[in-house]
Order: C-alpha cells, then structure tokens, then sequence
C-alpha cells in the first residue's frame, strides 16, 4: 500500500482547470521531485496533501485512508505532515526556538522543557544550533529556510512537502538548504519537492514528475527523466532549464 | 492701536475666574458632590476605550469569519455604527435604554454606553485592517502544522497584528476622549459642561475659560499619543533588529 495515493484528482480555481484528472502514489521514504514551468499546478498538487487547497473531484489517501472527506480532522493530518514554503513564513514575533516549539506544545502538548529539548537537537542537525535565542529578521535567508525545516521536522512527520524551498534565496545559500534536505532524504523520510533544482532531482529524488497545465506529462526515475525524457514539452523544459 | 490693545488684554483679563474655579474644572464638585469635569471626562474616556476594544476586536474577528451567521451580523453592525453620528448614538442610549430596561438608567451610564458601541465599530474595523494586512503565509505556517484557528490567532496573527494596528487604536481613543464632550447634550457633567457651568454661574472670562479646557484636552490627547508611541517602539523590538 503507497503512502499517498491520488485517485482521479481534479481541482478547479474558479474557470481555471488547475489539476486534471491526476493519479499518482508515492511509497514510504520515496523522494518525489515534482517540477515543470509556473502555473503548472506542481504547488497546489503538493498543498492538497494537507489540505491547504481543496479537491473538488477524486480523493486523496494516506495510508490507505481517504484524506479528502468532510469529516477530516484537518489539525490532525497537517500534525502529521510538515511543509517548508519559499518564503519561509517564520514568525517574526517569536525567537527561533519559540518557532520550532509553538505546534508541539499547542498541538501535541509536549512539555516545553521537551519541546526545547528537541528543538535545540533539530537546530544542531541544521547547523544552527547557536542561533535559537535570536529572531528570524537576524537571521541570513538559508538560515531562516533551514529554521523553518526544523519547525516542521519537530512535529516528528511521516510526510515532508518542500514547496519551492530554495527559489527565494541567493545562490550562495541554496546549497546549505539542499545538503539538510538530502541529509534528511538519506535519513529515509517521505519528500515531495516543487523544486527547479535539477542538480538535487538528479542526486536524490528515486522518482521525478514533470507537470504541464494541471497534468502529470512525464514520470519515472532520474536517468529517465534526464536522457530519454518521452514528451516534447519536457524535452522543451530540460532544455532551458539545464 | 491703544485701544485696540486695551480692547484685547480686557479680553483676557479674568483669568481669577478660571484659578478660583479650577478644581471645578479638573474633579467638578467632588468629593463634597459628584464626580465632573475632566476627571469625569477621562473616567468616560478610559472605560469607553476598554469596552470598545473588546467589542471590537470581538466583532472585528467575526467580520473575518468564513461562517455567514458570524460576519453578517458584524457587518451589519459596522455599516450601521459607521453611517451614524455619534451624537445621534448618544441620544438612542438615552432615550431608548430606560424604555427597554424599564427604569431610570444615569446619563453617564448612557453616554458610556453609546462611547462603547460606537468606538466597537471603528475598532472592528482598524482588527480586521490589521489582520488582512499580515502576509497570508503567516496564517498557512500556522494552519499547516496544525495550530486551530483560535491557536493561530492567539500565538502567531493577533500579536502580530495588534502592533500593526496601535497607531490607528490611538488615533480612535484621542478622537473618543475629544468626543466625550458631546455627552453634556444629555446633562453629563464633564470637562466642556463644567466650563459651561462656570461661565453661566459668572457670566464672566468666556474667552479664558474655554481656552483652558481647550488646552486640558490637547494635554491629554497628546499624552496619550506619545504613550502610544513608546509602546509602539517596544513591542517593535524585533523588527528594529533588521537594523542591527
């Protein structure tokens, strides 16, 4: 059984066909790299998962239960999913250990003295661990970005979605970014990565998609994607990317 | 010129009444009598600004909300508060409110009340400005890793956006302790009726007279918006920062 499995997905931005009849499933520890132009679809296929955008056609599962229903506990499955976004979103009023410890307290009702604890383990694994009394503003845009990885890993998720994690920093930070995120990759976790970072699909993603205009075009392992790519648009897209 | 001159000291030559009267001014006949001038003033000012705070932010919440049978009654409150004068506000409460009570309700009562539910509106709207104004992702990092909405709120929009929006509560609560003196229309005895008091009982020094409480007021108005300002510096202590 696949740990996420699209049925038959659609979605819909008013007139806008945004995501067209998507099937796909992604394995425990699987690392999936989801790429394609902008306005794809690529970043709403990713915030479906834990129901930052709504579905309006077809079910989404985790574990082999549906994740899409009325009835869903949205607090619940997002505590079991972290999510890194392009612009960080840390919360400026709160230092970067008050950051990392927010949901587990509020949402899990660890201890802080264990949420703490954690969070200063989780900053180390980052290679940050001498900033946590500081605040986001003092902090270089790869540091905030792997601040906001380990606020999401301190949830202890089953699922990490990476929504463009390094396309709003300057070159020279992106590579401390990707280096946590293989790091965490090698460690087995569960990635869905929107990135246009064809150097890490290549080292550490197991599968890649290519998406155009809400449809999944092309999909297999790296060696695939980038020497026999089998449709045009993609063999167009690694063209000007690479 | 000369007498022009003599004409403009006369003027303001009575500036005895204001001193012998200025107790009057400040507390009104307390504490042989009641509470008035601009001690009753601030009283109204202070109590008006609390409640309406919590009105509003209450009702500024629930304009916000998703759910119908939450913001429509906020918006129709609003709209309806925001197309009225206060003075006509002051006048429901004192009229209406004995009728739907059922007994004899005190003018300052009414006129605090009316400070209250008109204050609300304004501020529902300056917390909804100030919420809307924070980036979305604020609220997605919040919802994502499983904070409920109030726990959203409470930890991570509201602290954010209460700072955003001191400036405009400041604003409110200046105009409010400026609009107290509309309550002397319904007999309430704060800062503008005491001096009316003064000059009817003396027939004397007008000029002296409403020129000391129009300085009483700006003193007030004025000490209000540089607290706000201080306030504002502290609780901006993290963005400063960005300066370091």
């Amino acid at each position: 059984m696949p740990l996420i499995e699209f049925r038959n997905v659609n979605k819909w931005f008013g007139d806008f066909h945004v995501l067209k009849n998507i099937n796909e499933s992604v394995e425990k520890g699987e690392v999936l790299v989801i790429c394609g132009p902008s306005g794809s679809g690529k970043s709403t296929l990713v915030r479906c998962i834990n129901r930052l955008e709504d579905i309006n056609q077809g079910e989404i599962l985790i574990n082999g239960r549906t994740i899409t229903g009325k009835d869903q506990n949205l607090n619940e499955l997002r505590a079991e999913i972290g999510i890194v976004f392009q612009q960080f979103n840390l919360y400026p009023h709160l230092s970067v250990l008050r950051n990392i410890t927010l949901a587990p307290v509020k949402v899990k009702k660890i201890s802080k003295e264990e949420a703490e604890k954690t969070a200063l383990r989780l900053l180390d694994r980052v290679g940050i661990g001498n900033q946590a009394h500081k605040y986001p503003i003092e902090l270089s845009g790869g540091q905030q970005q792997r601040v906001a990885i380990a606020r999401a890993l301190a949830m202890k998720p089953q699922i990490m979605l990476f929504d463009e994690p390094t396309s709003a920093l300057d070159p020279e930070m992106i590579n401390e970014v990707l280096s946590v995120m293989k790091d965490l990759a090698r460690e087995g976790m569960t990635m869905l990565c929107v990135t246009h970072e064809m150097g890490f699909a290549r080292e550490v993603a197991d599968r890649i998609i290519f998406m155009d205009h809400g449809e999944i075009l092309e999909r297999g392992t790296p060696t695939h994607f980038f020497t026999s790519p089998e449709h045009e648009r993609t063999k167009a897209f690694l063209r000007e990317i690479l | 010129m000369d007498t022009f001159m003599t004409w403009l000291s006369g003027l303001f030559s009575n500036w005895g009444i204001v001193w012998k009267n200025f107790d009057y001014l400040l507390v009104g006949a307390y504490p042989q009598g009641p509470l008035g001038g601009l001690a009753m003033s601030i009283v109204m000012a202070v109590i008006g600004i609390f409640g309406a705070f919590w009105i509003g932010l209450a009702v500024g919440l629930m304009r916000l909300s998703s759910r119908r049978w939450l913001a429509w009654p906020a918006l129709v409150y609003i709209e309806i508060i925001r197309g009225t004068p206060l003075l006509m506000v002051i006048f429901w409460f004192y009229f209406f409110a004995p009728i739907l009570l059922g007994h004899a309700v005190p003018e300052t009562d009414s006129a605090i009340a009316a400070f209250i539910v008109f204050t609300s509106a304004y501020v529902a709207e300056i917390v909804r400005a100030g919420v809307l104004s924070l980036p979305k992702g604020q609220t997605e990092a919040a919802r994502g890793s499983g904070l409920s909405h109030t726990q959203a709120m409470i930890y991570v929009i509201l602290p954010q956006a209460l700072r955003n929006m001191i400036p405009s509560f400041v604003n409110q609560f200046v105009s409010l302790t400026k609009d107290t003196s509309l309550a002397m229309i319904i007999n309430v005895n704060e800062l503008t009726l005491s001096a009316r008091h003064i000059y009817t009982r003396t027939m004397k020094a007008p000029m002296e007279i409403f020129l000391t409480i129009a300085l009483l007021y700006f003193v007030i108005c004025w000490v209000l918006t540089a607290f706000s300002r201080k306030l504002e510096r502290g609780m901006s202590r993290y963005q400063s920062r960005e300066t370091l």
